[in-house]
């Protein structure tokens, strides 16, 4: 079992962030949350502490995360307000307009920023940090999406497949220092980010019960978890349909 | 991409091109005709706006401040209530007032000031109200208590989501020994007999109210269990509730309710009198037995249900509620099971509120649609010559005319409005 008693939340204000924010306290834990609003952090920060009990710390720190120059810094401070952090979440992202990123290579660049670059940014650094520990889980909130292309999100999708695949190697690469690596690959969660999405449907899960299934995995160093579980064998439905009759279904 | 919003009732359904998710209590409101949907718990079309955007505030769901000692709580307003009870009773506190489900929010609770078994006790959800943010569309934060801004106090509670978003909320808690309850249970033969139990109950429990069967006819009418409940006090082991819930996973094709109440009804009945004493019961399966089954509304099938829910006043209620009782069954249409329960006299704080001392009788109907809007309507005469109210939250079709009934004060209110906040509900009973 990786400990998660002092663990760095980055896109700490994302619904599933937070929900996993709060049942890390519920655990007696601390934690520094990153976010890009301060106003959001506040409140997070806020809602922890009424929470938690005697002796946790939740700190916040603000950053653009897309911001690579800064992300050397920002994990400085995240290790100086909370030292020997033992596991870390990332779970910023944005859902693009797809059709807003078929007109302008502009807009996918900025996604593909957000949603990858700005990821692999942060964990160059971590890596390195716990690979020299020799210990630890970093977890990262991928996607579905992530393992195909579809005609409706392939910018999102392609982003998030990028992370997964860099995940893993490093998984691969810091398996021998025992540092657990996990790609957490959420399918529909009713979240802000699918605010205007019909929920009717029964495959749609609610944030708490994807940070159960989070913390879980991190807990018991997962590599990769289909949150809920029936989207392990959706996606391997999906990716078994053979290219040319893929490429002319409407998904 | 749209989204289709209902209430619980799942009746109307209506779709939305454009939503806003409410994640910032420090954003101010966007300039567009809006509507606040919550937790969606209403069995009515306040919470809906087929012109405007819904603004949905389950998102706004932080804790903001907890004293332990006093027992004073502030949180946003998308907080269920299951949340703040699986924060405060631990602590050894408990909402004052609560409606028979803990899967409502803050905002919900006071836009429609709701009310729960203890009505008679300690009056409903906007007595214990310390103060709230009310966030209108021209950017004013107002903070409202009994003290300041009590013009907006009194349009709000109640004011069913139109005077503007309620940001936060801060309410005084109860305090208890531990999560038992100790509920007794009798039953009573007839609605006259029903009286009897209800004034020897009301005078020493906190909690109370009653099922009725509606089926019975004749000299069985009105035939029941009462409930008669409180916090247990100090004891060395009390019972602890399992999480697991039942859940109905689709839309039934038929509406398949009235099975399931007619069995739970049978084998209370038949039990009946159990321990006149009392027993204990955790609080969950004692104030929530609804919420054990996640989804239940879908036991409606399709089309859906209506609610219906009057309050008659003390006078005229036990006549009116034998008129009411020998509709109901006569028509077959009605749920198999009505909840009944006598309000207390403590006022209430909204210009809008609906508890009113009186009795209350609450009750489904699955939508057959025009006979049962015949069946419904005709039920208002009754109500409205006894000089009762329908309630605003569990009603998708009362008349501009019923409405205005029940609210004299309505004109009033209707200065406080938003002028960008508009309900499908307000559009039908204020023209
Ligand atoms: C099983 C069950 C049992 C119930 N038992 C009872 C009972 O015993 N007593 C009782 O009184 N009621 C009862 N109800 C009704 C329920 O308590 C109310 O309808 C409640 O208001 C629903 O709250 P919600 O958070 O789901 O709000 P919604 O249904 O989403 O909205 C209700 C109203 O509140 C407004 N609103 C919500 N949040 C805000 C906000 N932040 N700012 C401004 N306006 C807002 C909405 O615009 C709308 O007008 C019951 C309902 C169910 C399903
Ligand atoms: N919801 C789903 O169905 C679903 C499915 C699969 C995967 N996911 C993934 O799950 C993760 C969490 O998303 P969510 O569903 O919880 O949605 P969410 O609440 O909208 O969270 C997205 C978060 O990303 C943050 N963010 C966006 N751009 C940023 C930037 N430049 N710098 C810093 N933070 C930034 C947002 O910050 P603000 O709070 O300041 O806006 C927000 O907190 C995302 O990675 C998402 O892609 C979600």
């Amino acid at each position: 079992m990786n400990p998660t008693n002092r663990a760095l939340i980055i896109g700490a204000t994302s619904a599933i962030a937070e929900s996993c924010c709060r049942k890390l306290i519920g655990e007696g834990a601390s934690l520094v949350c990153i976010g890009r609003d301060a106003n959001k952090l506040e409140s997070l920060k806020q809602d922890l502490l009424v929470r938690a009990t005697g002796e946790q710390q939740v700190h916040c720190i603000t950053a653009d995360l897309t911001d690579t120059e800064a992300h050397h810094a920002l994990l400085q401070e995240a290790h100086t307000l909370l030292p020997d952090i033992d596991s870390v979440l990332i779970a910023h992202g944005s859902l693009p307009d797809q059709k807003a990123c078929e007109q302008s290579y502009n807009e996918t660049a900025k996604q593909i920023n957000i949603n990858a670059l700005s990821v692999i940014s942060l964990l160059t650094e971590l890596a390195n940090d716990f690979e020299k520990k020799g210990k630890g889980v970093i977890a990262v909130i991928t996607s579905v999406a992530g393992d195909r292309g579809r005609q409706s999100n392939y910018v999102y999708g392609a982003a998030k497949g990028m992370v997964s695949t860099f995940l893993q190697g490093l998984r691969n690469r810091l398996s021998k220092s025992a540092v657990s690596v996990v790609d957490i690959k959420p399918g529909f969660v009713d979240t802000p980010m699918t605010a205007s999405f019909d929920k009717s449907g029964p495959l749609w899960a609610q944030p708490e019960q994807v940070a159960e299934g989070i913390i879980q995995a991190m807990k018991k160093g997962k590599d990769e978890v289909y949150l809920l579980w029936f989207w392990r064998w959706i996606m391997l439905i999906i990716k078994l349909i053979p290219e040319r009759i893929f490429k002319k279904l409407s998904l | 991409m749209s989204i289709t919003l209902s209430p619980w009732n799942r009746y109307p359904k209506i779709s939305s091109e454009k939503v806003i998710s409410w994640t910032d209590r420090t954003k101010p409101l966007p300039k567009t005709p809006m509507i606040a949907y919550a937790n969606g718990r209403s069995y009515s079309d306040v919470c809906l706006t087929s012109d405007g955007t819904p603004v949905l505030t389950r998102p706004l769901n932080k804790f903001i401040e907890f004293d332990r000692q006093t027992g004073k709580l502030k949180a946003e307003a998308g907080v269920t209530l299951q949340e703040i009870l699986t924060l405060v009773v631990p602590q050894g506190w408990f909402l004052q007032v609560t409606p028979g489900t803990q899967f409502v929010t803050l905002g919900g609770a006071l836009a429609n000031d709701v009310h729960g078994k203890n009505h008679h006790s300690v009056g409903s959800f906007g007595n214990f109200v310390l103060n709230f943010e009310l966030l209108r569309s021209d950017g004013q934060r107002l903070v409202c208590s009994p003290d300041t801004n009590q013009q907006w106090f009194e349009a709000t509670i109640g004011g069913l989501g139109l005077t503007g978003l309620i940001v936060w909320v801060e309410i005084q808690l109860q305090p208890i020994n531990n999560p038992a309850m100790v509920v007794q249970s009798e039953s009573f033969s007839n609605l006259t007999r029903f009286w009897d139990v209800n004034s020897k109950h009301s005078s020493t429990s906190p909690y109370t109210v009653a099922w009725l069967d509606c089926a019975a006819t004749g000299r069985k009418l009105g035939r029941g269990v009462f409930f008669a409940g409180r916090h247990a006090g100090a004891l060395n082991t009390y019972p602890t509730h399992p999480e697991t819930t039942k859940s109905v996973p689709i839309e039934s094709p038929v509406s398949l309710i009235n099975r399931f109440s007619l069995k739970a009804f049978n084998a209370l009945y038949a039990r009946q009198p159990t321990k006149p004493e009392g027993f204990i019961q955790h609080y969950i399966p004692y104030f929530y037995p609804l919420d054990a089954i996640k989804n239940w509304n879908r036991l409606y099938g399709k089309k859906g249900f209506f609610q219906y829910q009057c309050v008659l006043p003390m006078e005229s209620a036990p006549e009116g509620l034998n008129l009411l009782l020998k509709d109901i069954s006569k028509s077959g249409q009605g749920s198999f099971l009505a909840v009944l329960k006598t309000f207390g006299d403590i006022p209430s704080k909204g210009l809008l509120s609906f508890p009113r001392p009186g009795a209350t009788l609450a009750l489904d109907f699955a939508n057959r649609g025009n006979s049962t809007l015949r069946l419904l309507s005709k039920l208002d005469e009754i109500v409205k010559d006894h000089g009762g109210a329908l309630y605003p939250a569990k009603d998708g079709r009362m008349s501009s005319e019923m409405f205005k009934h029940s609210f004299p004060l309505w004109e009033h209110f209707s200065e406080s409005i938003d002028p960008y906040f508009c309900s499908d509900f307000w559009s039908r009973v204020s023209r």
